[in-house]
C-alpha cells in the first residue's frame, strides 16, 4: 500500500533575500492519524527542509507559542488534527494582523508592551503584610474572574480582530479580558489606575463588537465579553450617583 | 562608576550595532520561568538600587513551568507539621536529599505560597475561602495546594505579570546563552544570540543565576516542551562547575501514549485508578498501603514491570495502563481536573468523565542538575543556580509530585538574594576581556555552524537517534551492559554532530541554529547522565539497576558529581561527596 502523505504549503519569508512572503509546497508522510499541524512542520524541519522557522514549545495547547493561521483560521498548530484536513492540502501562515519577523514567526512586541500598560498586577492602597496570611476568597468570587485568567497570550485574538487589523493602537482582546481579570479580583484595588488605559482613545470604545476575538480563543475566553462589560461599567460609573467610587 | 558594559556586536552585526546600547547588570538571570522570575523579583526586593537583567529563550510565559499541573506542595494547613513534609520528602528521595536543605525548603514553602496569593495567584479555596490542598503521591497528608489542574500556568503568568511592575527588571526575550564569561574564575556574565536579529551580544553582570529548567527532550518519550533542553546544566559543566546526581531522572507513571502530555498526579490524588488489562488496581501488589499515591518512581517500575508480565494493554502507540476517574464524577472533574477533561477531549479524542484515560511512563523531570549550596551559590564565584537545572540537595534520588513549583519558588528567591547580596559588594565586570570573549565566542559558533562547509549530517536525524538511545539505555530500568551500549552511542552520535550541515544561513531568527545548539548542549548533558548512571552501582529512588537491585548505603549514600574533562573528552570525571543527614536516618524505603 502506497503511503499516506498530506501536502503542507507554509509561508516561507526571510527579510535578508525576499522582498514578499511566498508558500513553499512540501509532500510528507501522513503517518499517524494522531498527527497535528505542528507534528507536520517538525517532520519538515527535522527530514526535509531545516530552514522552515516556526515557535513552538509544550505541544499540549498551554504556552501559547504555536499559534498561526491554519487555512485561513488562527489555531494553535499543536492542536489542529491533521485528519480533520487530509486530503485537502493544509495551508499554515504566520498570525494575520501582525508583522512577520521570518517564516511563521510573528512580531509579538506590541502585545507585549501593551500588556505592560494594563497594569496586570494585584494593586492594593496598602500592601497586606505576609505575615497576615491569604486573603479569603470565596469560589463565587473566584469564578467572577476565573474565565478571564485563562488567556494564555497565544495571540489568536488579535488575528481575528478585524478592528486590531485596521489599528495596531487598539488595545485589543487579550490585554482587555487581562485588565478585567485584576480588576473583577476581590483582592484588587487597582480598577481607577487601569480605567485611564482601557477605557482611553485605544481602549474598549475602539471594539466594534464582531466577537471574533472568542470565538478563535482556544481556551474559552469570551474577551468580547469583557470588553462590553467593561464598557457597561464605565457607563455606569459615570452616569449613576454611586458609580463613582473606587 | 559603572562597568562600560560590551553590547558589541560580534561577527554577525550590522555595522551601525556595533556600537550599541551598554547592557550591563548587577544581576543576570537566566530563564524567565517561575525560579528565573522568582530569582530577578527577590533580587529587586533585596535591594532595589540594583539592576537585573532577565534572559530568556522565549518569552517568559512560554516557560515550562507552564505545563505543571497538579500544585505546589506547602505545609500550610494546621494538621500539617514542617517535620511531615521534611520526612515526607527525605523518604521520597530515597535518602539521597540533603536534610538541611529539606528542613529549610519546607519552612520557605508555605510563606511563598502565600506571596504568591498576594501576588493574584487564583489558588483553588475551600469553603472557608482559604488555599485548598490535595493529596498527593508521596505525601502523608494534604498539603498540595492547587490552581484546578493549570497550577504552573497561573503562577508562571502570576509572577510574569507582577515581574513587569518592577522597572529595574529589564527583559532580553528570545535570547539565546551560548556561554558563561568567565575571568579571573569568577562569572560576569554570558554571551547571547539575539534570536531576532542574529546579532551576538556580550551582556556582563556581577552575579549571573542559572534558571533554564529541564533537559527531558534528550528522550524520545517525555513531558517536557521543545525547549527543555539542558541549556543552564551544559553552561555550567562547560565552565567548570559539577552536575550533582545526573543519573536520578523522574520518569512519571502518567503520560499520554505518542504525545506523551502529561496527566497530572492530581487525578490520582483527587481518587483515580490505576488498572491494567485485567480490570486490577495493580499497585496493591507494589504499594500496597499508598496504592495511587505511591512515589512516582516506584509506580513507574511497577507498570514496567506489569506490562513486562503481559498485564498492560495494547494500543496503537504502544503498551498502557488505564486511569480511571469515571466514578469521580463530572461535577468534581469540571472543578478539580478541567484541563484533563480537555487534554482527553482535544488529544485522545475521549471524554474521562465517561472513559479511561490511557497512561504509560513518561520522562518528566530531572532531579540532577548544576551543583549549588542552600542559597542556590555554584562553586564558580558569581554564578548562581535554581530551579531544575540546579540541584540544591532537595529531591535526591526521587522528587515528590508538587514539591518543584515550590522548590522554584524558595530556591528562585534564595538565589536572587544571594545574588543582589553578592553583587552590592562585587567589584565591577571590566570591558577588555569581555571584548575579546565575544569575539571568540561569535566565531566558535560561526565557524562550527553557520560557514562549516561539506557537513552531511542532519541535526534531525543524530537528535532523534540520540532520544531513541536514550529511552532505551537510560529509561526506568537501567542495566551495565545498556548503559555502556549507550555511552558508545552517545559518542559515535557526537562524532557524527561534528559533521552536521546547516541548511539555513539566515540571521533572521534561525532556528536550525539554535537546535544546533540544543543539540549540542543535549550530547553534553546525556554523557552526565549516563556516566553517573554506570558509576552508581545500586538502585536508589529513580535509579533502578537492574543488575544491582538494593540499595547499598555503605557505598552509595553519596552524591555523584560530574565533572567535564574539557571539549576533548566527552566522559566525565566522578566525584562523590557524602549526603547531608541532620534528624532522619535512612532506613527501608516501605510504602
Amino acid at each position: 500500500m502506497a503511503e499516506k502523505t498530506i501536502t503542507i504549503k507554509a509561508t516561507r519569508f526571510d527579510p535578508d533575500k525576499d522582498s514578499a512572503p511566498r508558500l513553499q509546497s512540501y509532500d510528507i508522510p501522513f503517518a499517524d492519524d494522531a498527527m497535528v499541524v505542528l507534528d507536520a512542520l517538525n517532520y519538515i524541519k527535522a527530514h526535509v527542509d531545516g530552514s522552515l522557522s516556526y515557535r513552538w514549545s509544550c505541544r499540549m495547547g498551554i504556552c501559547g507559542s504555536c499559534g498561526m493561521m491554519v487555512n485561513g483560521t488562527p489555531k494553535l498548530s499543536c492542536s489542529a488534527f491533521l485528519r480533520d484536513y487530509w486530503p485537502r492540502p493544509v495551508t499554515v501562515q504566520p498570525l494575520n494582523n501582525f508583522p512577520i519577523i521570518r517564516d511563521l514567526v510573528i512580531d509579538m512586541e506590541d502585545f507585549m508592551h501593551k500588556l505592560k500598560t494594563i497594569q496586570p498586577w494585584i494593586i492594593r492602597k496598602q500592601e497586606v503584610p505576609l505575615g497576615a496570611g491569604e486573603h479569603r476568597q470565596t469560589n463565587a468570587q473566584i469564578d467572577e474572574f476565573k474565565q478571564f485568567s485563562q488567556c494564555i497570550n497565544c495571540m489568536l485574538c488579535y488575528s481575528a480582530c478585524p478592528v486590531y487589523g485596521l489599528n495596531n493602537e487598539f488595545l485589543g482582546p487579550a490585554a482587555i479580558a487581562l485588565a478585567r481579570r485584576y480588576n473583577l479580583d476581590s483582592r484588587d484595588e487597582g480598577l481607577t489606575k487601569r480605567l485611564p488605559v482601557i477605557a482611553g482613545d485605544e481602549g474598549i470604545w475602539e471594539c466594534s463588537f464582531v466577537g471574533e476575538c472568542s470565538v478563535v480563543c482556544p481556551k474559552g475566553v469570551d474577551p468580547a465579553k469583557a470588553i462590553q462589560q467593561t464598557k457597561l461599567d464605565t457607563t455606569l460609573r459615570f452616569t449613576l450617583p454611586f458609580g463613582n467610587r473606587d | 562608576m559603572s562597568s562600560r558594559g560590551p553590547r558589541r556586536g560580534g561577527q554577525f552585526s550590522a555595522p551601525d550595532s556595533i556600537d550599541g546600547q551598554v547592557e550591563s547588570y548587577d544581576v543576570l538571570v537566566v530563564g524567565g520561568g517561575l525560579a528565573g522570575i522568582r530569582a530577578a523579583i527577590a533580587a529587586v526586593e533585596a535591594n532595589p538600587r540594583i539592576t537585573v537583567g532577565m534572559i530568556s529563550k522565549v518569552y517568559p510565559m512560554r516557560s515550562h513551568t507552564v505545563s505543571a499541573e497538579g500544585g505546589a506542595a506547602a505545609a500550610l494547613r494546621p494538621e500539617d507539621s514542617y517535620e511531615n513534609h521534611a520526612f515526607d520528602t527525605i523518604k521520597g528521595s530515597d535518602y539521597l536529599a540533603d536534610q538541611d536543605v529539606v528542613e529549610a525548603f519546607v519552612r520557605e514553602a508555605p510563606i511563598e505560597l502565600i506571596q504568591m496569593e498576594h501576588w493574584g495567584c487564583p489558588w483553588s479555596r475551600d469553603p472557608d475561602g482559604k488555599i485548598s490542598a490535595r493529596p498527593f503521591g508521596g505525601m502523608t497528608t494534604w498539603r498540595t495546594c492547587f490552581a484546578a489542574d493549570k497550577t504552573g500556568f497561573h503562577m508562571l503568568h502570576t509572577v510574569f505579570q507582577t515581574s513587569l511592575k518592577y522597572e529595574q527588571i529589564h527583559r532580553h526575550d528570545e535570547a539565546f546563552v551560548t556561554k558563561l564569561l568567565v575571568e579571573d574564575s569568577r562569572c560576569v556574565g554570558v554571551i547571547a544570540l539575539d534570536q531576532r536579529s542574529g546579532r551576538f551580544d556580550a551582556i556582563t553582570a556581577k552575579a549571573v543565576i542559572l534558571a533554564t529548567g529541564g533537559l527531558g527532550r534528550v528522550y524520545a518519550f517525555t513531558t517536557n516542551g521543545n525547549i527543555c533542553t539542558g541549556d543552564g546544566m551544559a553552561l555550567g559543566y562547560r565552565a567548570g562547575v559539577g552536575l550533582k546526581d545526573m543519573e536520578m531522572v523522574q520518569f512519571h507513571p502518567t503520560g499520554l501514549p505518542f504525545t506523551g502530555i502529561l496527566i497530572t498526579e492530581a487525578v490520582r490524588g483527587e481518587g483515580g485508578y490505576l488498572t491494567n488489562k485485567n480490570g486490577d488496581r495493580f499497585l496493591k501488589d507494589y504499594v500496597p498501603n499508598k496504592m495511587e499515591l505511591g512515589p512516582r518512581d516506584i509506580i513507574s517500575r511497577a507498570m514496567v514491570t506489569e506490562f513486562e508480565a503481559g498485564r498492560g494493554f495494547e494500543g496503537p502507540h504502544g503498551k498502557y495502563m488505564n486511569l480511571d476517574v469515571r466514578h469521580l464524577g463530572e461535577e468534581v472533574i469540571d472543578r478539580k481536573l478541567p484541563f484533563m477533561r480537555e487534554l482527553g477531549r482535544e488529544f485522545v479524542g475521549i471524554d474521562i468523565v465517561h472513559e479511561p484515560i490511557p497512561v504509560r511512563p513518561v520522562q518528566h523531570y530531572m532531579m540532577g542538575g548544576v551543583d549549588a549550596d542552600i542559597s542556590g551559590a555554584t562553586t564558580l564565584l558569581g554564578l548562581y543556580a535554581a530551579g531544575e537545572c540546579a540541584n540544591v540537595g532537595l529531591n535526591g534520588g526521587n522528587r515528590l509530585g508538587s514539591n518543584s513549583l515550590s522548590e522554584c519558588l524558595v530556591f528562585g528567591a534564595a538565589s536572587g538574594r544571594a545574588a543582589a547580596e553578592y553583587a552590592s559588594t562585587a567589584k565591577a565586570v571590566t570591558s577588555n576581556p569581555v571584548d575579546a570573549m565575544l569575539w571568540d565566542e561569535a566565531r566558535r559558533v560561526e565557524a562550527a555552524y553557520l560557514e562549516k562547509t561539506g557537513g552531511d549530517e542532519k541535526i534531525g536525524t543524530i537528535r532523534e537517534e540520540m532520544q531513541r538511545d536514550m529511552d532505551a539505555g537510560a529509561g526506568v530500568f537501567r542495566t551495565k551492559e545498556g548503559l555502556e551500549k549507550l555511552t558508545d552511542q552517545l559518542g559515535g552520535l557526537r562524532d557524527r554532530f561534528e559533521r552536521i550541515k546547516i541548511e539555513d544561513s539566515s540571521r533572521t531568527f534561525n532556528t536550525e541554529l539554535t537546535a544546533a545548539l540544543e543539540l549540542d548542549f543535549m550530547l553534553e548533558v546525556s554523557q552526565t547522565i549516563v556516566a553517573s548512571a554506570l558509576a552508581r552501582e545500586e538502585s536508589r529512588g529513580a535509579h533502578a539497576r537492574r543488575d544491582f537491585p538494593d540499595r547499598n548505603d555503605e557505598k552509595y549514600l553519596k552524591h555523584t558529581v560530574a565533572f567535564s574533562r574539557g571539549p576533548e573528552d566527552p566522559r566525565p570525571r566522578l566525584e562523590y561527596r557524602d549526603v547531608r543527614i541532620t534528624n532522619f536516618k535512612p532506613q527501608a524505603r516501605v510504602y
